[in-house]
């Protein structure tokens, strides 16, 4: 196997979640993009590590996994105060900071 | 068969297994950046997680996938569900999912992106091969033990700071997220 076809399937993987990232108004599927990236990033370590035979890059893909975790509790938990204040979760609508 | 094709280390089976998964995985990726039911991404995300896990096994590093598997798909999902059916309790299809004029220039965004990143990754990993065949998993340093003796050592700190931050995002959810 060559260590390029991991690395395409993550650069796909990234993309298609920047894509989701900027095209959805929903705050819980811009969330879930944001795991798409983070998966991508998540190969990505895995692959160097055994390309290298060197395990830090599997302990930085648990540690990416745990950030992971805890960034979707706030953030759902952020989205679920957004809900109760705006009747809504449409990130568009966020717009008090704008004059 | 001859020597030389032993050395290339051409793993058909394995060659095969991530082609299978990689189209799957793009598809059900796309599929969760379009779909206009809720619900139905998030399923979709479930896809694309058990085939990150399945990467993972194919890279020999059984300890991340399984990993992956309770954390992501067991946890992670499981709080998106529950986020959907806290916020958004009509179920079905919804057109105001995507912020439609911004479509166009997302994908030309993603699309060169992707041409971009693919140039370089070829440029500079363009033939390096993964010797995994006839690699045991140690040799990988890919066994449970190593990578567990490599977070009590090396990144004892940063294991140690990670906890700390599970436990204060723990607690800022319950006090966002509990009425009062």
């Amino acid at each position: 196997m060559l260590l390029n076809q991991f690395l395409f399937l993550a650069a796909a993987l990234f993309c298609i979640g920047v894509y989701g990232v900027m095209a959805r108004r929903n705050a819980v599927m811009v969330l879930m993009s944001i795991e798409l990236i983070l998966n991508a990033v998540n190969i990505n370590l895995v692959a160097f590590s055994t390309f290298l035979r060197d395990p830090s890059g599997s302990v930085f893909a648990l540690f990416v996994i745990a950030v992971a975790a805890a960034e979707v509790g706030v953030g759902l938990a952020l989205v679920l105060m957004l809900f109760r204040n705006k009747k809504s979760i449409d990130i568009d609508d966020v717009d008090l900071l704008k004059g | 068969m001859s020597p030389i094709l032993a050395d290339v280390s051409v793993l058909v089976a394995q060659n095969i297994a991530f082609g299978i998964l990689a189209v799957g995985m793009i598809i059900a990726a796309l599929k969760v950046v379009t779909t206009k039911n809720v619900v139905h991404a998030a399923l979709y995300l479930v896809l694309v997680l058990a085939g990150v896990a399945a990467q993972y096994i194919l890279l020999a590093s059984e300890f991340v996938a399984v990993t992956q598997v309770l954390v992501y798909i067991g946890a992670i999902v499981v709080l998106f569900l529950f986020g959907i059916m806290l916020t958004e309790a009509r179920l079905g299809e919804s057109d105001n999912l995507d912020n439609k004029p911004m479509r166009p220039y997302a994908a030309a965004i993603g699309v060169l992106m992707l041409a971009l990143l693919t140039f370089v990754l070829y440029d500079e990993w363009g033939s390096d091969e993964l010797l995994v065949a006839g690699a045991t998993t140690a040799e990988l340093g890919q066994t449970t033990e190593q990578v567990s003796d490599a977070i009590f050592s090396a990144y004892l700190v940063p294991f140690e700071v990670i906890s700390v931050l599970l436990l204060a995002a723990l607690i800022g959810a319950i006090v966002l997220a509990r009425r009062d």
